[in-house]
């Protein structure tokens, strides 16, 4: 079955929208529930997390070159640099190495 | 009168470089939509609607792979969830006496680096400097999305398959630096590497489809580091 990509698109604004008004209108209350603030605390490392790798591997046309980026990135983030430069360093070392490796 | 336009005003100079921020991650973003098959105006609309990276991009697994209605709406919940912390502790901002439809409006763009820009602020917050501070924010997010799947389908394929990894790269300096401070954030990025390359390549789970996989997992992961490590600093800045 295709779905309706518009309708993708309205369902999740409304579920984005719903998560945001409802606590800024109808509960405004602080959470105090220790796990449901420890679990939202948590929950966006793990979803970061889990659709950053495996996935990353297959995002440029190498899997050989996402792995030099990965690691690349990956050591630059650890030494706390910026997201841009994270990002960049990634996108040259794909550039780089595509460059080698799909050209020989 | 001239105090709202002062306020608006404050929020147009401290949404500025925020904005700016945005439009080349939403580029990113742009990038991989482009990859998934989506046009510049199907982009913008999302990015219009969501104004959320992961969850935007958790959406478009589920839109790339045709997944059910019911997955996107579940994606999204899982992936924005921790907008309804930062939207409980911005309803402490807000003035009994300011009129409940700045709420509504507000609501719509509580992104981590708007509710920043506004929990810092002294006193109550004022409506129309996180208006003012939103009318830079937004467009940025958009129109960056927007630029990234035009950009995709005009660059040589050996520049748009570097780009298609920078979302990547902005998704480890997220959650990377503070992996190294916190033991338990670590682990919870390890367990979420380990386990999304086990049902990846494990036959019988390599079926879920990838929304599905990112809302069960986020689940098992986060529930399971809550129960273990209750996260007790009050986390304004979550």
């Amino acid at each position: 079955m295709t779905h309706n990509i518009y309708v993708y698109i309205l369902l999740s604004g409304l579920v984005s929208y719903l998560i945001r008004v409802l606590p800024l209108t109808l509960i405004r209350k602080p959470i105090r529930n220790v796990w449901l603030r420890s679990f939202l605390y948590y929950v966006p490392y793990a979803t970061l997390a889990v659709m950053t790798f495996p996935a990353i591997l297959y995002a440029s046309r190498s899997p050989i070159a996402s792995f030099a980026a990965l690691l690349a990135g990956g050591a630059l983030a650890l030494r706390g640099r910026s997201l841009p430069v994270v990002a960049a360093v990634c996108c040259i070392t794909v550039f780089l190495l595509e460059s080698i490796l799909l050209h020989s | 009168m001239t105090q709202m336009k002062n306020a608006f005003f404050r929020g147009i100079q401290d949404g500025t470089p925020i904005g700016l921020g945005y439009a080349a991650v939403s580029f990113s973003l742009g990038i991989a939509m482009r990859n998934a098959g989506m046009t510049w105006y199907q982009g913008f609309l999302l990015s219009l609607v969501n104004l959320a990276s992961a969850g935007q991009y958790a959406d478009l697994q589920v839109i790339a792979a045709d997944g059910a209605y019911l997955e996107i709406v579940l994606v999204t919940l899982v992936a924005n969830a921790r907008y309804l912390l930062m939207s409980t502790a911005l309803s402490q901002k807000f003035s009994p006496r300011t009129p409940m439809r700045h709420r509504f409006f507000t609501a719509y763009a509580v992104t981590d680096e708007l509710f920043g820009l506004a929990i810092h602020q002294d006193g109550y917050l004022n409506p129309h400097y996180y208006y003012g501070a939103m009318s830079m924010a937004v467009p940025g997010w958009c129109i960056g999305t927007a630029l990234g799947i035009l950009a995709g389908n005009i660059l040589p394929e050996s520049i748009v398959s570097a780009l298609s990894i920078s979302l990547y790269g902005m998704f480890l300096a997220i959650i990377l630096p503070p992996a190294r401070h916190d033991r338990v954030i670590a682990a919870v990025v390890l367990c979420g590497f380990a386990l999304s390359t086990l049902t990846q390549y494990i036959p019988f789970l390599s079926t879920m489809t990838a929304g599905t996989k990112t809302i069960i997992l986020t689940i098992l992961i986060a529930g399971c580091a809550a129960w273990l490590f209750p996260h007790t600093e009050d986390d304004h800045d979550a």
